[in-house]
This record gives C-alpha cells, structure tokens and sequence, in this order.
C-alpha cells in the first residue's frame, strides 16, 4: 500500500462526512423511570426494576426530556413532529438491561434542520441536520482480566447507573465541499454542538466524561476535474468511526481515516463499509463488524409507550427560550468588547465569556472585566485546579472592586488583596476594604510627610531628581509605599515628590 | 364450623364483616381445601401460606380495632404466575424463572394488599401465557375439576381451576387473546377482559404488549365486578393505562340483576359461530339468546368481515412483541443461568434450556415476521388488519349495544388432544382474540353444559372500549335468569373432587 500524506491525499480525493453526536442530557432523573441521572456514583446504587429490566417492569417517557429534546432541536433548526412513536431497537448485549434499545427510528421527534458553524478565521460553513431523535443509553460493560474484551476476559462487571440516562442523538446530513477544511469544520461542528448545550444547560457536554460522544462517518471519492462539478461525483464507501470522545481526537480520526482510505483507493483495493475503533493512544482505527454481517435491529414501534406529542403552543413557548447562536453571539461581544482575535480566544478558551459578559453588565469595562478574570483569577484558578465559575466569587463582586478602582478608594495591589479576601469568604467587597483596612491613604499632608521624611533619608537622590532624572523618584515612590504599607496611591505620591523637589512633573 | 369455601366472594367478605368468621379462618379453610384437592387438579406453582395467613391476622386485628376497611378486606385471592408479587416466587409458569422472588409488586399486586386480601399463592399457566391449555406450563399442565382429562383453558387454566375447584373465590388472569375468557368458560367460571389500559399492567410479565390486559376471575358476575374495581384505575407507572375513573361494575350488576333489558341491543356476531362451532355450544348459547330477549333485550344480527384475518393477524403481532418482551430473559440479571466459556454461549444455553417448545416456536415465528424485508409484508399488514378489526368493531357497535358469542367453538377437550397440533390448538381462540386486537372488554360466564358431553359452555359479551359497566349489567341480568332455570350456580353441578387424606 502506498503511504501518501494528508496534503496529498486531500490533492486527489474529495472527501465526505457526516456525524452523529449523542448528548447525555442532565435531567435530574432518568428517561423511563425515576433514577438519578448522576454521573460518578457507586456502580447499581441508581437503578430500579425499570432500568435493569426486571421482569414486569414498565417504561413512563420523562417530560423534562422531551423539553429538553425540543429545545435543542429548534436551536438545531429542526422541525418538530407532532407525533413520534418509540421504536424498540432489539440486540442481545449484557449491558441493555431489556436487550433491547428504546429508541426513536423512522419517527424522531427532531428532523431537517441545520446549523451555522464559524470557523477560526470567520468562514462560516452550514451543517444539514438530518434528525435528533430521543432514546436511552445502556449500561456500561467492564471485561476484567483476560484479553479484556467481551469474548476474551476472564470475567464481566456491568454497572446499569447509565442503563436509561436520556440521549439525544444528532445526526447530521452528508457534509460535502469542506476539502482541505474538513478536519476543521468537523471539530468546529462539534465544538458547536457542545456550546449550545452548554450554554442551554441541556447538557454537562463533558466529552471527557462521555456526556458528549461523537461517531464520525467518512467517505472519499475522486476530485472532480477542473470545471467539473463535484458534487456530481458519487459518493465512495463510507467507514464509521465510533467513539471519539474529545475534539482533537475528531481531528486526527478524520486525519488517519483520509490517508488510510487514500492509500487503499491509491492500490486499487476497497474501502469496506465498516464500522473503526478509535484507539486515542495510537491515533490510529481499527477494523470493528462489517456492515454486511450487521445485525438486523427488527425496529418496531415500543407498544409500552405513548408517542411523543409536543402541544404546538408548547414547543413555540420553548422556542423563546432558546440562546443565540454561540459563534454569533462571540461575533457580537467580540466587537461590543472591542476584544483583539487573541484576548477573544483567550476569554474563550478560559470559559469566561460568561463571567466577563456579567462583570460587564454589572458596571464593569469590558477591559478591566477581562483584566481580571483572565489575570488574576485565572492564576487562581488555575492554582487551585479549579475552573473561573468554580471561583467563590461573583462576577458583580469583581465589578464591586473595580469600581472603587476607578474612584481611586484601591490601587491594584489593594484590590488583589481585596479580591483574595472575598474568594478567602470574608464577604463583599466593601466588608473586606473595612476589616483589612485596606482603603487608599488619599489625605495629601499625610502623604506629603511621609515623602519629606523619604527625602530627608535619601539626599542624594533628591539631588538627582532635581538635576533632571526624574526616574529616580522611583525610589522614594518606594520607600513612601513602604511607609503606608501600599495604601497610596502610587500617581499622587509620584506628583508630590516631583512638587516637593522643585520639579514639574 | 361452616365451610366458607363454597361462598362467593361477596358472601365471604360479608359474612366476615358480620364476625360470622374470621379472615384466619377463611383463609385456612382455602388453604386447606388447596392441601386437599390441588394434586390432581395443580393450580397452584406454590403456595404462600405463611404470607396469606399473616395478612389475614393483619386483617383481623385492623377489623377488632374497628378500623374501617376495604369491601374485599380479608376475602383470599390467587393470583395467575404472570404478575410479580414481592417476597413470593413468579415464575410466569416457565423454568427459566423458577426460584426468582420478585423485588418489588406489580401495581395490581400492591392494590390487592392496600384492599387488605391475603394471596393465597401463584397459579399455573402456560408458559408465558402462550398456550390455551396449561400444557405449555414449565412445571406440568392443570386439570380441568370438571374432569381432571381435560383442559382447563389456558393460559390461565390455573386462576380459573382453583376458582371452580372452591380453591379461592376470587383470582387474577391475564388475557391476551382470550386467556381469562377461554379458562372460565371451559372450567364453568366468570371471567372478564377489561379494556386495554383500564387496569395496570406494571408488574405483569409482559407477552405481547399492545394486547395484555390483567382481569378478574371469580364463580360470579358480582364477584368480578367487586374484584374489577380493586384491580382498576389509573397507573403512572403505566403509560398505557387510562386516566380515567374506575368504570361503575358492582353498580351495573345491581342494575343487571334487578332491572329489565328494554332498549339494550344485543348484537349476535355472525362471524364467531355457525360452522366449527359444536352443536351444544350453539344450542346454550340460543337458549341465552332467549333469556336476553325474555328480558327485554333486542338482539341483531351483525356482520364483522374482517374477523376471519384476526387469528392469522394475532399470530403475527403477538409473536413479535413476544419475541422483544422475552429477550430479556438473558441469564444477565436474574433467573435460570446455564454457565458457559463467554456471555453470548450462556445467554444462548440458558435460552435453550429454559423457555419451552412453544415459547421457543413463539419467538422464532416473531423474530422473523420482524426481519428486515419481512416487516411490512407480516407485521405491517397485521397491524392494518388490526384496523380494519377496530372498524368492523365500531359498525357493529353502532347497531348494537353489546356483541355476543360463544366464548370457545368447543367444550374443553382432552389433556394431549392438540398438542401437536399447534393450529387447533389456536383455533380455540378464535372468539376471544378479535376484543383484544381492538383493545374493548369482554366477558364469559357459564351458559350451561353441552348435552352432548356435559362439559361447560362459556357465553362472551363484549362491549365498547371504556364502556366495561354493560358486560356486567348484561351479564348479570342472564347470570340471574340462567341460575333461576337451573336451580342453583352451575358449579353445583360440576362432580366432587376426590379428597386427598
């Protein structure tokens, strides 16, 4: 087989993909039955004869899942179906504790939307939106000892706290023409997905934690020739890569997928129609069952259930609720804050648009917001292992502080110390200035005493600054900040100095 | 002391209020009886006497303490294998649960105990439910008290035996295609489909699920009713069930039993009877007929022409959602294990070991009418059947009132007689299924003995979904009429089982 590059590859093949992303929602309960839907707990402590599927059982549809379910699928411009059946999805597997899935199959509640995804640079791809159908997860299967797999190991522990949390699955339409970019737009596709249920609090969207899993299909087919219509070319076997749990390993999935595919297309061999593990460790899939020798699921509509009946007047009530497009809403605040590209990105990454965008709305500028959250409570932060909303502190106290930053009551150094106290509990801002007595020395005879004693200690350079080197005041601005322990405000002792000594500042 | 056992439930829960007797009392005199005739008759899986006499001393003291209690408080229930009952074993008559003790009641389970009744045990079924007979049983079939070389009926041979052998007054069936219905009219027996979501089916194993309904099973039209309204009502636990109150049973039968039938249209189903039907069970089900109209009762002639795809369309349906239901039966989480080198080896052995021949015929035949290629054209096309069922169903409602019927095209036949022979053994059931598939209750009390083999005959009515009150004020009115001609219950005339020392 020929080894070719990524550049190379992406030269002579256009490529073609589609993912579907399941969203474990955070509804406080199960879909079917009352458990907690709660990550981290002992294994089977959130479990009832509905989810491990005891004999007599019966499933009841959570509404907070279908709300959940509707609100996510308008803000994927999805329709609404008046009417969705379950289906049951049947396979034997230890961990689907009724083996079978229930699920959503030719009916899903959520169909034909689309979305905007924002690249870095501001290119702006759209995503069709093929359905976001509702069913539940299972439970999860641990092979211990042996090979470590299911036929292998020498014995098998299933935990069922997961068997029944609610998902959303996603799935988007054929992504054609992202050539060079597709990489890219997957991540981004993604990396939207997990904003908006963010920011909808549908969601934890931990990627890490499972909350958000993405399957990436990939196809390549010749690049049409110059002049030519791609889009005209048909589309090559598709591979189905399943669980690639974190945006980077979305990237190099699709990276290895393309050369791979590429170099069997390239020797005239195949692509099989499969589904690929992804191992993170290796960067590299592996060959999991074929589609041909896939199981026959024998859907059929969950005759236990009643269907899925969104009222009309509801689902327009949840569309209000709705938040704006998280790339758009960026794009907005971006130019609103008058934030560079980078501090932009910094704010992001650091999971503080939020925090900034209240600080802001609580009296703050949009630079001195930024200041903080992205200085000194990021070092916080990030010295605690925490992250910037897991600070004790609110984003008006911030703006509290600042504020009396900008009356001159703080210096900087004074507001970190009055910053520290509120995250130490000390309680508002104002308590912490009054307890610690922090506030600014702003009384010019007291200053100018302690600047004349400065003086007084250190002629030689009272000398200099009158000789006309001024940046020597720097050392009595030191001595009189010492002198006041930091409460002085270190422009006006500067000014004094200069006065003192005969010099205009 | 007077023997209990030959009273209705009614009479019981009376003379138990009257302190005439005691729910101890009342309960060891069943249990007793069940020590004494259930060898040969095998209705019960087991027996909870502990827990039957302990809720009955419970009952006891609550009714010495002059608490207030339940119409049915002290009265004993069997309850068929299929609903789970915690703290007793629940098997749904099939190996692969044998020795499974359920964690948790189903909620007609739960509503037995809050009417304060003791559960005297489990009772046998087929396997499952599938089965007309009890030959389908994992643990040997029941027999007939009529005649202990004949069915009882199945799948709920055993509730309807143990109620027509005096082993319980009152028991609980399920009925997918006409196991509560087909059980009593075999076995002499009163039993009632309620309509689809109109009692809960949480906790009861499910078979097919668009078509289960659990029901009582009792020697009178009365006795059903009292029993009816304990088991009704709305459940959240079931999404199915209706929300809706209980229908108004014990108060249609005081309306059947004392009033006239003027006005009330009887439709006679031309489809289910004539031809395959046994010359004896037509002459007791025209004879019922005339009682009808002597009361008043108009009766016509309706047509249901689709009724001659419902068995074929049941056969398809009920397999498929079987074949879901029961693939849970994995050896994973409970019940039979048969251990083998990896999981899928154990599931497949523990299968093969633990279901029964016609489970396994069952699950086969649905997990193929399911099959990619094969849906539309067997599942698909039941499914419209189905439809077309419902609208035969809601013209011949619109003529009349209430259909009837005879319950079975024959009197019980004899234990093996069908048994390789799957296709009779369906056609059994071929009156009964078609309220199942358009979800409306039904109901069959005795009618009589065939002259031909003296063996029961069962009389079914059936009514409009939601309207359940007319099967009992019919069905009590021809109960009262049928009784006075034959000068006492029917029962009475079954021959006495031979006492076990």
């Amino acid at each position: 087989m020929s080894t070719l590059t990524y550049e190379s590859a992406l030269e002579k093949y256009d490529p073609v993909f589609g993912i579907e992303v399941h969203v474990e929602l955070n509804t406080a309960t199960k879909i079917f039955c009352g458990c907690a839907n709660q990550f981290g707990s002992a294994p089977n402590t959130n479990v009832c004869p509905v989810c491990i599927g005891l004999p007599g059982s019966m499933p009841v549809t959570n509404e907070k899942v279908v709300e959940s379910a509707v609100r996510l699928g308008l803000a994927l411009g999805c329709s609404i179906r008046e009417s969705s059946r379950f289906a049951r999805k049947n396979y034997f597997y230890p961990d689907l504790a009724k083996d079978y899935q229930i699920s959503q199959y030719d009916e899903p509640t959520c169909y034909d939307g689309e979305l905007e995804v924002v690249l870095d640079d501001g290119e702006v791809v759209t995503v069709g939106i093929e359905r976001a159908h509702i069913e539940e997860d299972a439970g999860k299967n641990t092979h211990v000892g042996g090979s470590g797999g299911i036929q292998g190991a020498d014995y098998s522990l299933v935990d069922y706290n997961r068997a029944g949390v609610p998902l959303v699955e996603i799935v988007t339409r054929p992504i054609e023409g992202t050539a060079e970019r597709v990489a890219e737009v997957a991540r981004a596709y993604v990396a939207t997905i997990r904003d908006i249920v963010k920011a909808m609090d549908i969601s934890d969207g931990r990627m890490e934690q499972g909350s958000l899993r993405a399957d990436v299909n990939l196809s390549l087919r010749p690049k049409a020739a110059d002049g030519e219509d791609q889009s005209a070319v048909p589309f090559g076997k598709r591979s189905e890569t399943k669980n690639v749990n974190s945006l980077r390993a979305i990237e190099r999935a699709i990276h290895f997928e393309i050369v791979r595919q590429a170099g069997l297309l390239d020797a005239g061999q195949p692509v099989h129609q499969e589904t690929r593990h992804w191992h993170e460790d290796t960067g590299e899939t592996t060959s999991g069952r074929s589609k041909e020798e896939a199981e026959d699921y024998r859907y059929f509509p969950e005759p236990d259930l009643l269907p899925v009946e969104p009222d009309a007047a509801w689902v327009e009530s949840l569309r209000g609720t709705i938040p704006e497009h998280p790339a758009k809403r960026r794009a907005r605040l971006q130019e609103e804050w008058a934030f560079s590209d980078l501090e932009m990105r910094d704010a992001v990454n650091a999971g503080a648009l939020d925090l900034i965008a209240a600080t802001i709305a609580a009296g703050a500028t949009p630079a001195s917001a930024r200041k903080w959250w992205l200085g000194e409570l990021a070092r916080t932060a990030n010295d605690a292992g925490t992250s910037l909303d897991g600070l004790a502190i609110a984003p008006a106290q911030v703006a509290a502080v600042q504020a009396m930053v900008d009356e001159g009551k703080l210096n900087d150094k004074l507001a970190r110390q009055v910053i520290e106290g509120v995250l130490a509990g000390e309680g508002e801002p104002s308590e912490v200035v009054a307890a610690r007595g922090l506030e600014i020395v702003s009384d010019d005879s007291a200053l100018e005493a302690a600047v004349d004693e400065a003086l007084a200690a250190q002629p030689d350079v009272l000398e200099k600054i009158q000789s006309g080197k001024v940046q020597a005041a720097g050392a009595i601005v030191g001595a009189v900040m010492k002198a006041t322990r930091g409460q002085a405000d270190a422009g006006r002792v500067r000014e004094i100095i200069l006065q003192r000594a005969g010099v205009n500042p | 002391m007077t023997d209990y056992t030959r009273a209705t439930a009614t009479e019981q829960a009376a003379a138990l209020a009257a302190g005439d007797v005691t729910s101890v009392e009342l309960t060891q005199q069943h249990l007793d009886r069940i020590a004494a005739v259930d060898g040969p008759v095998h209705a019960f899986l087991h027996v909870s006497d502990e827990i039957a006499l302990t809720a009955a001393a419970a009952v006891d003291a609550a009714r010495a303490a002059g608490e207030e209690l339940p119409a049915l408080a002290g009265v004993p229930i069997a309850v068929k294998d299929v609903l789970v009952t915690e703290g007793i074993p629940t098997t749904a008559g099939s190996r692969i649960l044998e020795g499974w003790v359920p964690p948790y009641d189903g909620t007609v389970t739960a509503r037995l105990r809050a009417a304060r009744m003791p559960i005297l045990g489990k009772t046998n079924m087929d396997e499952f439910a599938m089965g007309s007979s009890t030959e389908f049983s994992g643990y040997g079939p029941t027999h007939n008290p009529w005649d202990l070389d004949r069915i009882p009926g199945g799948s709920g041979g055993g509730s309807a035996a143990a109620v027509a052998a005096y082993e319980a007054p009152l028991a609980i069936g399920s009925d997918t295609g006409g196991s509560i219905r087909q059980p009593a009219a075999v076995t002499g027996t009163v039993g009632v489909k309620p309509t689809y979501g109109g009692v809960s089916r949480y906790g009861a194993i499910a078979l097919a699920s668009s078509l289960d309904q659990l029901g009582p099973v009792a020697r009178t039209v009365a006795d059903t009713a009292a029993l009816h309204e304990v088991m009704g009502g709305h459940d959240p636990k079931d999404a199915t069930s209706l929300d809706e109150p209980v229908p108004a049973c014990t108060a249609a039968v005081a309306q059947g039993v004392d009033g006239d039938l003027k006005g009330v249209k009887v439709g006679v189903v031309e489809q289910l009877g004539g031809e395959g039907y046994q010359d004896g069970v037509r002459s007791r089900f025209e004879e019922s007929l005339d009682l009808l109209r002597a009361r008043g009762a108009e009766t016509v002639e309706v047509s249901c022409p689709s009724f001659e795809y419902a068995l074929a369309a049941y056969y398809l349906i009920l397999p498929s959602e079987a074949s879901s239901n029961l693939a849970k039966f994995d050896s994973v989480r409970f019940g039979m294990r048969v251990e083998k080198d990896n999981v899928e080896n154990t599931m497949r052995a523990t299968r093969a070991e633990g279901f029964g021949d016609e489970v396994k015929r069952r699950i086969i035949l649905g997990t193929y009418a399911l099959s990619a290629g094969y849906y539309d054209a067997y599942y698909g096309s039941a499914q419209k059947v189905r439809t077309l069922i419902q609208r035969d169903f809601a013209a011949a409602f619109g003529k009349a009132d209430v259909l009837v019927s005879p319950t079975t095209p024959t009197t019980p036949f004899k234990l093996g007689e069908r048994l390789d022979d799957p296709l009779a053994m369906y056609l059994n059931d071929v009156a009964t299924i078609p309220a199942n598939l358009a979800g409306i209750p039904g109901m069959s009390l005795p009618a009589g003995l065939a002259p031909e083999d003296g063996l029961p005959v069962g009389f079914q009515i059936l009514a409009p979904a939601h309207e359940d009150a007319r099967l009992y004020r019919v069905g009590a009115a021809l109960e009262a009429d049928l009784v006075a001609s034959w000068g006492g219950p029917l029962l009475a005339q079954a021959p006495e089982l031979e006492v076990a020392k």
